[in-house]
């Protein structure tokens, strides 16, 4: 069983946190910063796994990372799970986001939680590993995502025009417009 | 309302994304919390907007802040909201947040279960993926039970990416509701073969959590699994199901036999080092549990080793990690293989990656030897001085203190050398692990008697140097081995060269810094030291010397009497009057010493840790028995006379003291306060003792010496363990000389020495003996310690509750709950619950063949005509005994039902027999072990039917004889089950797993025997005594089966249980019996030869006990009866009167004899060594199925089954004085002949007509 992943970059911020067991808000944060210490002292070119978490687990349980760039990866897992099976499913994983972000850096990470919480949940589910094929979970992605799209349809179009506005960096600008005005200034962006 | 929908969607354009969300707490680093507190209050006005959209979104930023650590509970509702939307984008934002932040306590969770289930069927795969996937993170009992129908209907989808989620989460449900498991189980292994991979790696996934926690159960799947081994080529399924065959083959050595070649061809052919890893390691749990059986696997054995070691040599350091964790699981059972690879992990000991090294030290553990144990103690101690922080340093220290102290420090040759390693890792700065290192100087010192004087000299320079241990604030983890300093300078004081300079040592001001409860020790051994420096110094001419001690000791004491720790004031203030006495005493020139040192006389020995919990329960108390029975609300009548004497009690005391309290506390309350307010010691609420403590006279003004501890400390005067070493080593060489000068004198002695000794370790080894001859006291336990290390397994575990036997047909009963409103469901009783989740592992425990099922259910049908047969017969015999007679039958009913279901166990368990009999069995006679076990299980209903229909027309005394005795033998063969349980010593594991089935069984007829012999017995008492008895017979009952106690062949213990069946209070029971001249009833000393035995107990209405009585017996060759009276006084409202009732006790010769396995070799032999005497018998007209008879002997007998061919089998059994019984059995038509072999005719014959008579009764 797979009882924790969780990503955070170099700085132990976390960009993605999915527990299969249920911990309290601030436990998941202590046992993300526990984790952190102990994951980023570790050279890049020792092995990659860890025991002595002990917020998590206990003995049983060993910790199973990888560091790409600024982001690690830890899975959290007992003695069930194959040692070098998990390393090889992370490198699916993050494969997978590469695929479906299109070289993947922190950065989609960070803004597009949701979508990598959707990636995961195709390769893991409570803690059992799902898939293992990449084509295989990045259709399921696809498919879903243009469900989504066909979901969002015209209601969703003025929503997307304004997010690319707001994607080109005026980010003070909707707060600055009195939404009264906007129904005379802006009428041409809704289709109503 | 155009306009306000246009205006609906135009605000929401502005709303904050997620994005948006991210980007602001990015653009607000500096006051982020407030930001974020900001954004929370939009996100709750979101919220309650009606706009599913809005809400959307807000519950997708919540999820967002949900991870940086703010709890979103506060809006579970609205996640429902959102999951509960009709697109599938809203849809999927709410189960997100829901499988993030939902868990069994959150309480919307119970809206959710009609949704779920709606969105289950959805015809959108997709939304039912989501559905599957939300609840598997937060799926509850509740949501189990109500929808494990519908995603059990799931697992055959049509589509494989639903089968294969739903497949999954059937885990999740299984945990939550473990009732499903069974009937969803059968679907679950048709899902092994589906035709799609990814459902298949889904089942393999489920069925291997489920088994790595009750492998048991799953040992049927075995076959299954291993075609999926052989035909699979999917990495994932192969390294799953090797992991579970890890699992199941310390279950089933036979298993492990068929895997290793198939395993040996994984490991050279694939090229996947996960796979290669995960095989490597399932052979290794093959071999060890092959290890007992077969001593020669030393190939497989060593491509494991070999393959390891490339592992351990790769450059990757994930293998070289994985290489040295399999090597560790090696080594438990093969060390000598490992042991060679020391070379290589010493290597890894230097590795810069720590996990690495650790895994290396755990090596080592095992790698020790009396030869190398310095060596690399010593490397270990250089990696203490290099190794920067301080967790790898505290490992290493962990580690060097375990590898010495491992086995009773069965590797120490040289205990000064342990000592001074322990003084050297005193030096240790910041380490957490103090208290270890003082608890093995304490340790050696008390039981090295041999090293004492040395430890005392290196403790009391520890004490001497303590500013070297206590100066630093980060040093004072390490203060504690001024604990075991100071201790051991006290206790052994007498070995001291100076103790006055140690006493004063010990009396420092300084000292005053230490922890409390180090101080504490402090005090009370410097009171020791005092007594021997008094007595030295009174030896001596001089008595100013004696008073000048005194002195000190007065002069020092004050500033421990000032401590703000109880402990140690009180200590202090205690010794300082004793010496202020002691002074007054040397004032007038009394000789003290004497007096003083008898205060510190005699000598503390070490206690065994578990000791307390080892002290055996006494015979005949029974800690869970009511001392007084609780007041029952049904019995009202006979309760009132005791209720309204409690209920008085408490009326005329309680109330009065209460207030006498009341008043009471506050006067002394008052008086307190006062008392507070005047006592210049009272330290009146001040917020920190330490503070005022501090600031007492006397430390204020003590300069502090700082000492730069930068400069690695040597302690001075402190022998390096080096020099040991040295020393050890020289030791060692002239040793050896001298045993090469006397090995060739006599050569021809050592050898047999040698064989001897050979369990010590390698042989290289017996040459280097112990420095002194160490004499290791071993720590006391209390008298008849029992033996049992019971692991205490984790009650709470949820993976208990799934142990279920998956193999029995499903009942009608078991279905999962179908779809209906949870109200319409009856609440299912708490007791019910426990009762089916209890009797579940009850059940399985036995295994059986599906051939014996048909005769069962042939028994059973005869079993209950009987039965009802004798319910008749007793209805008409007795009316009195007709409403007793009910139960018996009612019982013996229950009991048919639970040993039903083991008798059809399914196929499945004959097939794997079967699959697994093509390889080559490594012992036939553990396999009909399990079937004699199996087979006697049905036995005793059999005879539970038949025993009270036996001749009612025969002499009363022979028919109660007959019962006891058949009584006797279950009884027996029940306590001998647990008492072979409580034993669990050398008794061969296999036989003992087995022969549980058969236990319980042979409880639960024993419950129901116990009620049958009454009848006869009342009879009979009612023929032989006056009117008095005709009360007796309802007041109580007396049952009684004798057992040959294992432990002591001359002594046999009889269980007697009393059961009150009256409506009367029975007191002062006493047991007699008339000794006879082989038997004797064993009375506590002092009382005479026919003085009876109390009854350890009352009974109350309705409460049965039970009371053991031992006879020691003088031979057990024949049969004896003995005569005997219970008296006892029968208690009722008014009155009360003295009864008695008399029994015969009858000891069966079989009733001396203990089922024992016996192996096909050891039986030939037995034959074979012509010290039998032969005996024969034939019985004519049985007319049963040969395993039946078989179970007969077994059960009846205590016999247990060697080896069965066809129509002939061979049984064996001990007796309590070590006889051995050898049976022949063979059938012919319906004749029986039993050959017998015995080392004792007698009892081979008396036993002979036993089973004679067994089987003419019948």
């Amino acid at each position: 069983m797979i009882k924790a992943i969780l990503i955070f970059n170099n700085h132990g911020k976390p960009r993605l946190i999915r527990f299969y067991q249920y911990f309290a808000e601030d436990m998941q944060q202590q046992i993300i910063r526990e984790t952190f210490h102990l994951v980023s002292k570790r050279d890049d070119n020792v092995c990659n796994f860890l025991e002595g978490g002990s917020l998590i687990g206990g003995s049983d349980y060993k910790l199973i990372y990888r560091h790409y760039a600024t982001l690690y990866f830890v899975f959290c897992v007992d003695s069930s799970e194959s040692e070098l099976g998990i390393l090889d499913l992370i490198q699916v994983f993050v494969e997978t986001l590469d695929k479906c972000f299109e070289n993947v850096c922190e950065l989609d990470l960070i803004f597009h939680m949701d979508k990598v919480h959707y990636i995961l949940q195709e390769v893991v589910m409570g803690g059992m590993v799902l898939e293992t094929n990449m084509n295989e979970i990045t259709t399921q992605v696809d498919v879903q995502n243009r469900m989504e799209k066909s979901e969002g349809g015209l209601s969703a179009a003025p929503a997307r025009a304004v997010s690319a506005v707001k994607n080109m960096n005026l980010p003070e600008i909707p707060r600055n417009i009195n939404i009264g005005d906007i129904n005379i200034k802006v009428p041409s962006l809704s289709p109503f | 309302m155009a306009l306000k929908i246009v205006k609906g969607s135009i605000d929401r354009m502005f709303d904050k994304n997620l994005q948006d969300l991210v980007r602001g707490i990015r653009n607000h680093k500096e006051d982020e919390a407030k930001y974020i507190s900001t954004c929370i209050d939009e996100i709750k006005q979101e919220l309650k907007q009606d706009n599913i959209a809005v809400k959307a979104n807000a519950v997708c930023k919540l999820t967002y802040l949900q991870m940086l650590g703010y709890d979103v509970s506060w809006a579970a509702f609205n996640i429902v909201e959102v999951m509960s939307s009709s697109k599938f984008t809203y849809k999927r934002i709410g189960y997100l947040a829901a499988s993030q932040c939902f868990h069994e306590s959150t309480d919307v969770i119970m809206l959710t279960t009609n949704q779920i289930r709606k969105d289950l069927s959805s015809p959108n795969q997709y939304d039912t993926g989501v559905a599957l996937t939300g609840l598997s993170c937060f799926v509850t009992p509740d949501l189990a039970r109500d929808l494990a129908n519908d995603i059990m209907t799931l697992m055959s989808h049509t589509k494989p990416y639903i089968r294969k989620k739903a497949v999954l989460i059937m885990y999740k449900v299984f945990l939550k509701y473990p009732e499903s498991l069974r009937p969803a189980f059968p679907r679950l292994k048709e899902k092994l073969e589906d035709p799609d991979p990814g459902v298949q790696s889904a089942a393999v996934n489920v069925i291997c959590e489920l088994a790595r926690r009750n492998p048991k159960n799953y040992l049927s799947l075995a076959p299954l699994f291993f075609k999926l081994m052989t035909s699979s080529t999917n990495n994932w399924v192969l390294i799953k199901i090797i992991k579970l065959f890890g699992a199941l083959t310390p279950l089933e050595p036979r298993l492990g036999k068929k895997l290793i070649e198939p395993l040996t061809n994984l490991i050279h052919s694939t090229s996947a080092m996960s796979l290669l890893y995960e095989c490597v390691n399932t052979v290794i749990a093959v071999l060890i549990s092959l290890s007992s059986g077969m001593p020669n696997h030393s190939a497989s054995i060593q491509l494991c080793v070999q393959k390891l070691r490339i592992l351990i040599e790769d450059s990757d350091q994930n293998l070289k990690y994985l290489g040295l964790l399999a090597m560790s699981k090696i080594l438990k059972t093969h060390p000598k293989s490992v042991q060679s690879h020391k070379d290589l992990i010493l290597q890894c000991l230097d590795d810069k990656d720590e996990s690495i090294r650790l895994r290396a030290l755990d090596l080592l553990y095992g790698m020790v030897s009396k030869k190398n144990l310095m060596e690399i103690v010593k490397k270990l101690m250089l990696h203490v001085d290099k190794a920067e922080g301080t967790t790898y340093r505290d490992e290493l220290l962990t580690k060097i203190i375990d590898i010495c102290s491992q086995s009773n420090y069965q590797y120490i040759t040289n205990f000064e050398w342990y000592i001074s390693i322990l003084v050297e890792l005193t030096r240790l700065e910041g380490t957490r692990h103090g208290h270890l290192i003082a608890s093995q100087m304490l340790d050696v010192a008390i039981r090295v008697k041999a090293i004492r004087g040395f430890a005392v000299a290196q403790m009391a320079t520890l004490l001497d140097n303590a500013h070297l241990l206590t100066g630093n604030m980060q040093r004072m983890g390490i203060c504690e081995v001024l604990y075991a300093a100071a201790w051991i300078c006290g206790e052994f004081s007498e070995h001291l060269e100076n103790p006055m300079q140690t006493l004063e040592a010990m009396l420092r001001p300084k000292v005053a810094t230490l922890p409390g409860h180090i101080q504490a020790v402090y005090v009370q051994n410097a009171a020791k030291l005092f007594a021997t420096v008094l007595k030295s110094q009174e030896g001596n001419t001089d008595s100013t010397a004696a008073q000048e001690t005194s002195q000190l000791m007065i002069d020092r004491l004050p500033l421990f009497v000032q401590s703000a720790n109880l402990e140690v004031q009180e200590r202090a203030s205690c010794i300082l009057q004793l010496v202020k006495y002691i002074q007054k005493l040397q004032q007038k020139d009394v000789e003290v010493a004497e007096e003083v040192s008898a205060l510190f006389a005699g000598e503390l020995n070490p206690v065994a840790p578990k000791a307390q919990k080892k002290v055996p329960v006494p015979e005949g108390l029974d800690l869970d028995s009511w001392i007084n029975e609780p007041p029952s609300e049904s019995e009202s009548e006979d309760e009132q006379p005791k209720a309204i004497f409690a209920k008085e009690e408490p009326k005329h005391s309680r109330p009065r003291r209460e207030e006498v309290d009341e008043k009471e506390l506050a006067k002394r309350r008052e008086a307190r306060k006062q008392e507070q307010a005047n006592n210049p010691f009272y330290i009146k609420a001040s917020p920190s003792s330490q503070k005022v403590y501090q600031e007492a006279p006397g430390v204020e003004h003590i300069p502090v010496v700082q000492i730069d501890l930068s400069v690695p400390l040597k302690v001075p005067g402190l022998p390096m363990s080096d020099q040991y070493v040295k020393l050890e080593e020289e030791r060692r060489q002239k040793e050896r000389a001298e045993k090469k000068k006397k090995e060739k004198k006599k050569r021809k002695e050592k050898r047999s020495g040698r064989g001897k000794k050979h369990d010590s370790g390698p042989e290289s080894e017996e040459d280097i003996t112990p420095a002194h001859q160490v004499d290791i006291v071993t720590e006391e336990m209390p008298e008849n310690a029992l033996p049992s290390d019971d692991d205490d397994k984790d009650p709470n575990d949820p993976h208990k509750a799934l142990d279920i036997d998956l193999d029995k047909p499903l009942a009608d009963s078991e279905k999962l709950p179908v779809r209906s409103h949870r109200a319409a469901e009856a609440p299912k009783s708490p007791t019910e619950d426990g009762d089916a989740t209890s009797q579940e592992p009850k059940k399985k425990s036995s295994k059986e063949k599906r051939e014996k099922k048909k005769d069962k259910d042939r028994d059973r049908k005869s079993k209950e005509e009987k039965k009802k047969k004798k319910h008749k017969h007793e209805e008409k015999g007795e009316d009195l005994l007709g409403g007793e007679a009910e139960e018996p039958v009612v019982q013996s009913e229950e009991t048919n039902e639970v040993a039903a279901p083991p008798t059809s166990t399914s196929a499945e368990v004959s097939d794997l027999d079967f699959w697994l009999s093509n390889a080559p069995v490594p012992s036939n006679t553990q396999e009909t072990a399990t079937v004699a076990a199996a087979e006697a299980a049905p036995m005793p209903e059999a005879t539970s039917g038949i025993a009270p229909d036996s001749e009612p027309d025969e002499p009363k005394d022979t028919e109660m004889e007959e019962t006891k005795s058949s009584k006797h033998k279950k009884k027996k063969q029940k306590k001998e089950k647990e008492e072979k349980e409580k034993k669990k010593k050398k008794k061969h594991h296999h036989h003992h797993h087995h022969s549980d089935g058969g236990g319980e069984e042979a409880v639960q007829n024993g419950t129901v025997e116990e009620e049958e012999p009454l009848p006869p017995m009342s009879n009979y008492c009612l023929l032989a005594e006056n009117s008095y008895v005709k009360m007796m017979m309802e007041d109580a009952d007396e049952v009684y089966d004798i057992q040959g106690n294992l432990q002591d062949g001359s002594q046999v213990v009889v269980s007697v249980i009393f059961e009150n069946k009256c409506d009367s209070f029975l007191k002062s029971m006493e047991f007699n019996v008339l000794d006879s001249l082989n038997s004797k009833l064993q009375r506590p000393e002092g009382s005479g030869p026919h003085d009876g035995l109390t009854v350890p107990f009352q009974l109350p209405p309705g409460v049965s006990n039970e009371a053991r009585f031992v006879f020691t017996v003088q031979s057990i060759i024949m049969p004896q009866k003995l005569k005997g009276t219970l008296t006892f006084i029968v208690k009722n409202e008014d009155s009360s009167t003295h009864e008695k009732l008399d029994f015969k006790l009858h000891f069966t010769c079989t009733s001396y004899l203990i089922t024992t396995p016996c192996y096909s070799d050891a039986f030939a032999k037995l034959l074979e060594s012509g010290d039998l005497k032969c005996s024969s018998v034939r019985l004519e007209g049985v007319n049963m199925p040969f395993h039946h008879l078989l179970a007969r002997i077994c059960f009846h007998h205590h016999f247990s089954v060697v080896e069965r061919i066809d129509s002939c089998a061979s049984m064996y059994s001990r007796s309590i004085q070590g006889h051995h019984v050898c049976l022949l059995v063979k059938v012919s038509a319906q004749t029986v002949s039993i050959d017998a072999k015995c080392d004792e005719p007698t009892l081979l014959g008396n036993v002979l007509d036993e089973i004679k008579q067994t089987f003419s009764q019948c």
